[in-house]
Parts: structure tokens; C-alpha cells; sequence
């Protein structure tokens, strides 16, 4: 080899080959990887969001179990039977047991083998809200009067001045192009850019008609509410106020738990509390009649009541139960009802649960659907957000 | 200049006048990182696609826990081009350049390689990135997940090739005379499996219209790309930029007990008749050999696994020893390991490298066999054969478009895997563009078929 006679030429050095370390195509590759078990974990959001223990508190992000993707390829079924060349001393009729390393080292190999690693991918609890809001939104949500208009910043125009954010470069290089077209018909010289290209997007002021909504979310806490079903009501009403933060900007949000007596709590005690004692569904619903009344007028807000529990009322307080939630109703844009119970299917049975299946015939807004597990909670927040 | 980099000369003039002849090789020194690396994706720079990342993590897990290390990897070519890690001693690049340059020897005479060369091209590492780029582009014009949908078929069909026909071949007569049927008996059946049989008498009567394909074909590569009814140009040279990929890997794979062997052979021979070399850096540079080329099981252990250096290396030294090097040099040029080991490992040498077959149920313990040389070379070699992979055709194209491809469960002696059978038809499919069925035995050597309908796109 004549170069390496002559001196350097023919190899090189480490040290002029920088790019090595700077880029790894394993490391993207890997990446893109993720990238996909992160989409094929999307198809099951609704064990991630029942499996999610996201009561717990403080936490933004949610650990799911995954395995690594196999990239397929035609192969032989497993034989019954193995057979191989090994080495060493061992005479024919000798047995041996197949060694436990050598077998994990094996399947190691090649990297497609079966029984691959598994591991855990994070999910940033937004991701997931945002995945699981994209198709929903509350039901008859209408603008109101009263405190009816309120101002929102939106693009208008464009201007030669403006801040250096607001630059729209596309615009601008529309209007060099323009002024050079004309500037080059005329033979004149013609930079490619000068200061009267630029374009700055103007903001204006704009009235927008008022979206005000309040959801008050009223939890069962009495004694035959067991801590399975409690748990079951706070994770979907977690998920569901998630996704209701994101899509409105102004939400009032009111917590309400009761036993046979009622009280409002602040969001971080309504997800700690815990009660003893009979179920009085009126006690609940005439609370929240009350905060109706007292601080959110149906002519200026939207209002939302969701309620989750057993549905186990006392059977002498059905009539006042029925009374409140007639009345309840009419300042409602929707209420609905989660019913916990272990039973199987969707459709409640409990004594609330009817009163509100009866409702929902002459009606659109008002709903009930009944949980048996956490893999249900997916559907019960479908069911009561899915955009019709 | 490193002492290294002045030896690689010293040991370059050696190895030509011992009588070795390669073309000129090109040493890189790169960060162990980039060692690994160019080992999973088979070559420096390849294309894309997220299953070498998830190769890529159990190297790294593997590699944690110490069970590999690579010193260098060679590609032929002209010149050839040599990587050898950052992290290796003075003493073992030395010993290292000497491998490269056996492995040189080897890729400039074999016949395989050369006839891999012949229609690849000399210059596979650059071929591979003009690949890279060429599919870098298309992800830009058409989207990632349209050319990884692409490529996850191409690439799960990479070992289906056909070596024994050219890289670029034409594409099949639109007429053949008719000739007499076949006769059904299974002579005739493992004949025509061989390929289309243009000496066999036709009955002169009109040319007809030859069915596509006219023989069952193993290159589902080339078949896709040229007869798939909808496929569009980019992916077509997706495929075929693998399928040339593939042509190139074939001799590495079909050789690597023989070329592994003979650069081991070689690095110990140069380093023995390397007077130039301190006594010190030969100490060290011995006892790194023989680390690469020691048996997997030494003293009173028993191994279920073989290393291809050392038996490789072990065969060469005694053709040498009983042969000469002229002999030893016409064998290096005209085998490939089914040969090599068929023909040159005798029940002797087995027996002395204590080489023995096992045999036992899936999970339990194993028995070992009786020596019996043949099927201690099929043993060896059922890795091996069809690239490693199962031995699967296209077999009919149908008028509605529908393709058919048949498992040949006879050679492979049973049937496929029903579930990855199944994805891969998947991956096949997305560019088919039509229903794909594949026929293969179940457990029980029933026929057993698995189709695919193309995944309904709305433009």
C-alpha cells in the first residue's frame, strides 16, 4: 500500500473525526422506536388511564410498562425438539442441562428474538389529557347574557412596525419578491431585502360572547361507598376536570360531597375526603341547588353537575331526591350521573340511577352510565364528552 | 506517528511477501460508540429504520455487561476500508491490522465475494450512504411513515433473495412455448423447485402466455419490486437499494466460519514472522489471539455453542499443515463454508477439537449424540442455509391482483411461525397493494393458509 510509504495519508486519526461522537444513528433509531410505542400506547389509553394512579398527588407524569417492538420476519415454528454443535468434553449419552446464562445471552441476540426486554415509558399527564380531549368537548355548551362579552386578543392586518416577534416572514418575502419583480422590470438594482418588506402581524382587540361554564362535580362519600368505588369516582372526575381546564379558559369549578348531610370542599380536600354514614342523595342535590342559586345564575353561566356514587339512596328520601333533581334540571345545561357498582354493562339500576334514566327519556341533557372497574372510566368520560 | 501507524506498513510488507494479495485498505480509528454502531447496522452509514435502534439497545445492555467486545470490522472493496476501536491497545491494533489484512486477502480472492463485488460494485460503504440519502430524501418528499411502511417490509424481507441469479435481472418473458407437463413424482418436484428448466423439449406448439412468476421465485425482493401492481417508483428503489444491500451482506454471512478462520490464521502467522516487533508487543499481541480464536468451552466445561474463529482458524491450520499454503489458497478462492466445513472437517479434527452434537426436547435436558460427521456438518450448517431464512416463494399472481406465496415446509421440515407469518404478510401487503396469502403446515403438517388484505386507504 504505496500511501502509507509516503507518510499519513491513507488512515486517519481520531482526533480530526469529531462527527463520530457528536451524532449516534442507534441513539435516533431508538428514538424513532419510542416514537412508535408511544403511538401504539396511545391505542390504549384507557388502561393507561385506569391503571394511572394519578390521585396520589404531585405527579406530571405517568409510568407505563411497555415491551420493545419486534420488527417481524418469517421464521419456523418452535420445534418441539432442539439440536445444535456444542464443544467441550462430553461423550455421546452424556446430559446437560441447558445453562440459564447462556440461554438469556441468546435471546439477547440478533435483537428480535421473543421475551424482549421490557421497560417504561413516561407519559407527561398533559400528552395524555390532550390525547384523550381531542374529540371531546361539554355537551350544550351555549353563550349566555349578562356579563356577556369579554375582550380576546386576535390577529388582525399587518403593519410595516411592530415588535420582532410578531415578524411574518412569509409575508415578507412575498413582498420583496413583489418589489423586486417591479424594481427588475424597471432595470433598477434590486437588494434582497430592505426595511419596507418587512411585515409585522397587528393584534386587535375583539368582543367574543361569553362562554362562562361552572361544573360542580358532587361525590358520594357515605359509608357504602367502599374505598374501590370512591377511587373509581375520583379518578374519573380527575380526568374529566384535566380535560375541562384545557378546552375552557373559564371554568368554575365546585366540589361537592356528601353523606346524609352536604359539604363544598376545595379541590385538593375533595380528592382526600372520606365519610361515614347513610346516603341522602336530596342532601347533595339541594346543596348544590343551593350554590346554583347563590353564585352562578343560569342566565349568566353554563352549568355542568356530574355526580358519582353507588346509588344506594335511602328509600325514604327518594321522593325529596326526585323533587331536588326535578328542579335541579331545569337550571342544568347537563347532569350527569356515574353510577360505581360491580355489576356488569352500562346502564344503571340503582334507585338514583332510575331517576335519572327517567329523566334522560324527554331529554338530551341529562345522562347516566355505570362503571363496574377502572377499565371503565375511559368510557364513562366518552360517554358523557364525546362530541356528538 | 504512532508506533502502530509505522508498523502497518512493516506488517503490510510482510503479508505481501508471504504471498498475500488484496487490494489497498483504508484504517480508520473511531470511538468504540461508533464501533458498535457500524456493527448493527452491518455498515458505516445505512438507512434508517427503528428496528436497528431497538438492535442497537441490546447491544448496549450486552455490551454493558461485558459479554462483547469488537476490535475492528473490515468492508471490501477497493480499497477496502478497515475500522478499528479507539479503545484498542498498541498491541492489539497490531494484532488487529494483521486480521484486517487476512480478511483483506480473503474478500480480493473468493469467489463469492468477488462475484458479490462484480455486480454490487467496489464500494459498498459509499453505495450505502448514496442508499442512506437517497431514502433521507424520500422520507422528506413523501413522509416518515410512508417510507418506514416501506422499509419495514424490505427489511423483514432481506434475507429473500436469489444469489444464484444476477443482481439485475431481466424481467421474465411475456410468452414461453409450451412444453410436456411435468410428471408429479417427487424427483420432478425438487427439480423444477431448481428454477425454470429451458432444456426440457417443448411440444411446439403456439408460445402462450407465460403466468407471472413462470417459476416459483425466492427473490420476493425483486419479485415485489417489478411486479407489484401498484407500487410507486421511490418505493421500488427502496426495495431494490436493500435488496443490493443484501447481495453485499450474502458472502460475509456464507463465509464467516472460512474468512474469520483465515484472517485468524493470517494475524497469528504475520505476528509469529514479524521480527520488527519489541518482544513485549508480540507477548501482548499472542495473548489477545488467543482470547479471539480460544475455544468456547476450555479444561473440563462443555459449551452449546461454537466459536467460528476458532474452528475456522483450527481447519485452516491443518489444511495448511497436511496441504501447503498453494493448496490451502485454491480452497480459500473456491469455497464457501458449506464446502469448507463439508470438506475439510474430518471426523480426525472433530474429534480432537472435541466438537459434538446435542439433541433434546425444547426446554429440557439435552443428550449428546453419537459422533456421525454428516449430520455433525448439518448441524453446523442448518443455520446456514437460505440466508438464514425460511425457504419462501412467490409462487402465482392472481388476475385480481392477489399474490401467493407458498413456504416450501418440505426443505425446512415444518411449518412457519403463524403469527409473524401473518405480520410479515402485513408489512407485504401495505405495498402489494392487493390481498397476500401465504401457504405453510401446521403443527400437525396440516396446510394451513394465512391471508392479508391491504389496509382500505382513503385518498
Amino acid at each position: 500500500m504505496s500511501d502509507n510509504e509516503s507518510g499519513e495519508a491513507g488512515f486517519h486519526s481520531p482526533d480530526d473525526a469529531g462527527w463520530y461522537d457528536l451524532f449516534s444513528r442507534g441513539a435516533r433509531d431508538w428514538l424513532r422506536h419510542n416514537e412508535k410505542v408511544r403511538d401504539a400506547v396511545r391505542q390504549h389509553l384507557p388502561q393507561i388511564v385506569a391503571g394511572a394512579d394519578v390521585l396520589s398527588g404531585g405527579a406530571s407524569t405517568v409510568r407505563v410498562p411497555v415491551r420493545m417492538l419486534e420488527h417481524y420476519r418469517f421464521k419456523l415454528r418452535n420445534s418441539n425438539e432442539q439440536q445444535g454443535v456444542g464443544q467441550g468434553q462430553a461423550k455421546p449419552g452424556d446430559r446437560i442441562g441447558r445453562p440459564q446464562q447462556e440461554s438469556e445471552q441468546q435471546r439477547g441476540q440478533g435483537g428480535n428474538e421473543e421475551g424482549g426486554i421490557q421497560y417504561t415509558l413516561e407519559f407527561r399527564i398533559d400528552d395524555i389529557v390532550d390525547w384523550l380531549w381531542e374529540e371531546m368537548q361539554l355537551p350544550n355548551l351555549e353563550a349566555k347574557a349578562g356579563k356577556a362579552k369579554e375582550d380576546d386578543w386576535t390577529r388582525e392586518g399587518w403593519d410595516r412596525r411592530g415588535a420582532r416577534s410578531r415578524l411574518d416572514r412569509r409575508r415578507s418575502l412575498k413582498e420583496s419578491i413583489k418589489r423586486r419583480g417591479v424594481q427588475s422590470a424597471s432595470g433598477a438594482e434590486s437588494p434582497s431585502f430592505t426595511d419596507d418588506d418587512l411585515r409585522y402581524r397587528q393584534l386587535s382587540k375583539r368582543e367574543q360572547p361569553a362562554m362562562q361554564a361552572v361544573v360542580i362535580l358532587l361525590l358520594d362519600v357515605s359509608g357504602s361507598m367502599g374505598e374501590r368505588e370512591r377511587q373509581i369516582s375520583k379518578t374519573f372526575f380527575f380526568w374529566a376536570i384535566q380535560g375541562l381546564r384545557r378546552q375552557y379558559r373559564h371554568l368554575d369549578l365546585v366540589f361537592v360531597a356528601h353523606t346524609s348531610e352536604a359539604w363544598e370542599f376545595q379541590e385538593e380536600e375533595f380528592f382526600r375526603v372520606t365519610g361515614t354514614g347513610g346516603t341522602v342523595a336530596s342532601a347533595g342535590l339541594k346543596k348544590v341547588h343551593e350554590i346554583i342559586d347563590a353564585r352562578y345564575s343560569p342566565s349568566q353561566y353554563n352549568v355542568y353537575l356530574f355526580y358519582a356514587s353507588d346509588g344506594e339512596n335511602f328509600p325514604s328520601d327518594q321522593p325529596q331526591a326526585h323533587a331536588a333533581l326535578d328542579e335541579l334540571i331545569g337550571d342544568c345545561n347537563y347532569a350527569g350521573f356515574l353510577e360505581v357498582a360491580p355489576l356488569a354493562g352500562h346502564a344503571p339500576d340503582s334507585e338514583i340511577g332510575k331517576l335519572f334514566l327517567n329523566l334522560a327519556e324527554g331529554t338530551d341533557n341529562v345522562g347516566a352510565f355505570r362503571v363496574s372497574g377502572t377499565d371503565d372510566i375511559w368510557g364513562a368520560v366518552k360517554h358523557f364528552f364525546a362530541q356528538s | 506517528m504512532t508506533d502502530w501507524q509505522k508498523q502497518i506498513s512493516q506488517i503490510e510488507a510482510l503479508a505481501r511477501s508471504v504471498g498475500l494479495k488484496y487490494h489497498p485498505v483504508e484504517f480508520e480509528v473511531v470511538p468504540e460508540s461508533f464501533m458498535t454502531e457500524i456493527a448493527i447496522y452491518g455498515l458505516p452509514v445505512r438507512m434508517p429504520h427503528w428496528s436497528f435502534g431497538v438492535r442497537y439497545i441490546y447491544q448496549l445492555i450486552q455490551h454493558r455487561m461485558g459479554l462483547s467486545r469488537l476490535f475492528e470490522v473490515v468492508f471490501p472493496g477497493n480499497p477496502g476500508r478497515a475500522y478499528l476501536a479507539k479503545t484498542n491497545s498498541a498491541a492489539e491494533n497490531v494484532l488487529v491490522t494483521a486480521h484486517v489484512l487476512g480478511h483483506a486477502d480473503f474478500s480480493a480472492n473468493n469467489m463469492l465475494f468477488r462475484h458479490s463485488q462484480a455486480q454490487v460494485g467496489e464500494h459498498i460503504v459509499e453505495q450505502a450512504a448514496a442508499h442512506a440519502r437517497q431514502i433521507g430524501m424520500a422520507i422528506e418528499e413523501h413522509g416518515l411513515q410512508r417510507v418506514e411502511s416501506v422499509l419495514d417490509a424490505a427489511l423483514s424481507l432481506e434475507q429473500h433473495i436469489d444469489v444464484d441469479l444476477a443482481l439485475r435481472r431481466e424481467r421474465y418473458p411475456e410468452n414461453v412455448p409450451e412444453r410436456a407437463p411435468l410428471s408429479e413424482d417427487e424427483f420432478s418436484r425438487r427439480f423444477a423447485a431448481l428454477g425454470p428448466d429451458t432444456a426440457r423439449p417443448h411440444t411446439g406448439g403456439p408460445a402462450k402466455r407465460a403466468p407471472i412468476p413462470p417459476h416459483p421465485e425466492k427473490d420476493l425482493l425483486w419479485f415485489i419490486a417489478h411486479y407489484a401492481p401498484e407500487m410507486e417508483p421511490w418505493e421500488r428503489d427502496i426495495f431494490l437499494a436493500v435488496r443490493e444491500e443484501s447481495f453485499y451482506f450474502y458472502p460475509v454471512f456464507a463465509c464467516q466460519i472460512m474468512n474469520e478462520g483465515w484472517a485468524s490464521y493470517w494475524h497469528a502467522r504475520l505476528l509469529r514472522e514479524a521480527d520488527f516487533l519489541p518482544q513485549s508487543a508480540y507477548v501482548d499481541a499472542i495473548k489477545c489471539h488467543s482470547d479471539v480464536v480460544r475455544p468456547t468451552a476450555s479444561g473440563e466445561n462443555v459449551a452449546l455453542s461454537t466459536n467460528p474463529y476458532h474452528l475456522g482458524f483450527s481447519i485452516w491450520e491443518k489444511i495448511i499443515e497436511q496441504h501447503g499454503l498453494e493448496h490451502a489458497r485454491k480452497i480459500m478462492c473456491e469455497d464457501d463454508d458449506f464446502s469448507f466445513v463439508r470438506n475439510h472437517l474430518t471426523l480426525d479434527l472433530a474429534t480432537e477439537l472435541q466438537l459434538f452434537r446435542f439433541k433434546g426436547p425444547a426446554n429440557g435436558t439435552l443428550t449428546v449424540q453419537e459422533s456421525n460427521l454428516s449430520a455433525l456438518h448439518d448441524a453446523l450448517l442448518a443455520p446456514k442455509y437460505g440466508f438464514g431464512a425460511p425457504t419462501v416463494s412467490a409462487s402465482h399472481v392472481h388476475v385480481d391482483g392477489k399474490l401467493e406465496l407458498v413456504h416450501d415446509h418440505i426443505t425446512d421440515g415444518r411449518g412457519l411461525d403463524p403469527d409473524r407469518g401473518r405480520k410479515v404478510l402485513e408489512y407485504i401487503a401495505r405495498v402489494w397493494r392487493r390481498p397476500v396469502t401465504l401457504t405453510t403446515v401446521n403443527n400437525d403438517h396440516n396446510t394451513m393458509e394465512i391471508s392479508v388484505m391491504p389496509e382500505l386507504k382513503l385518498a
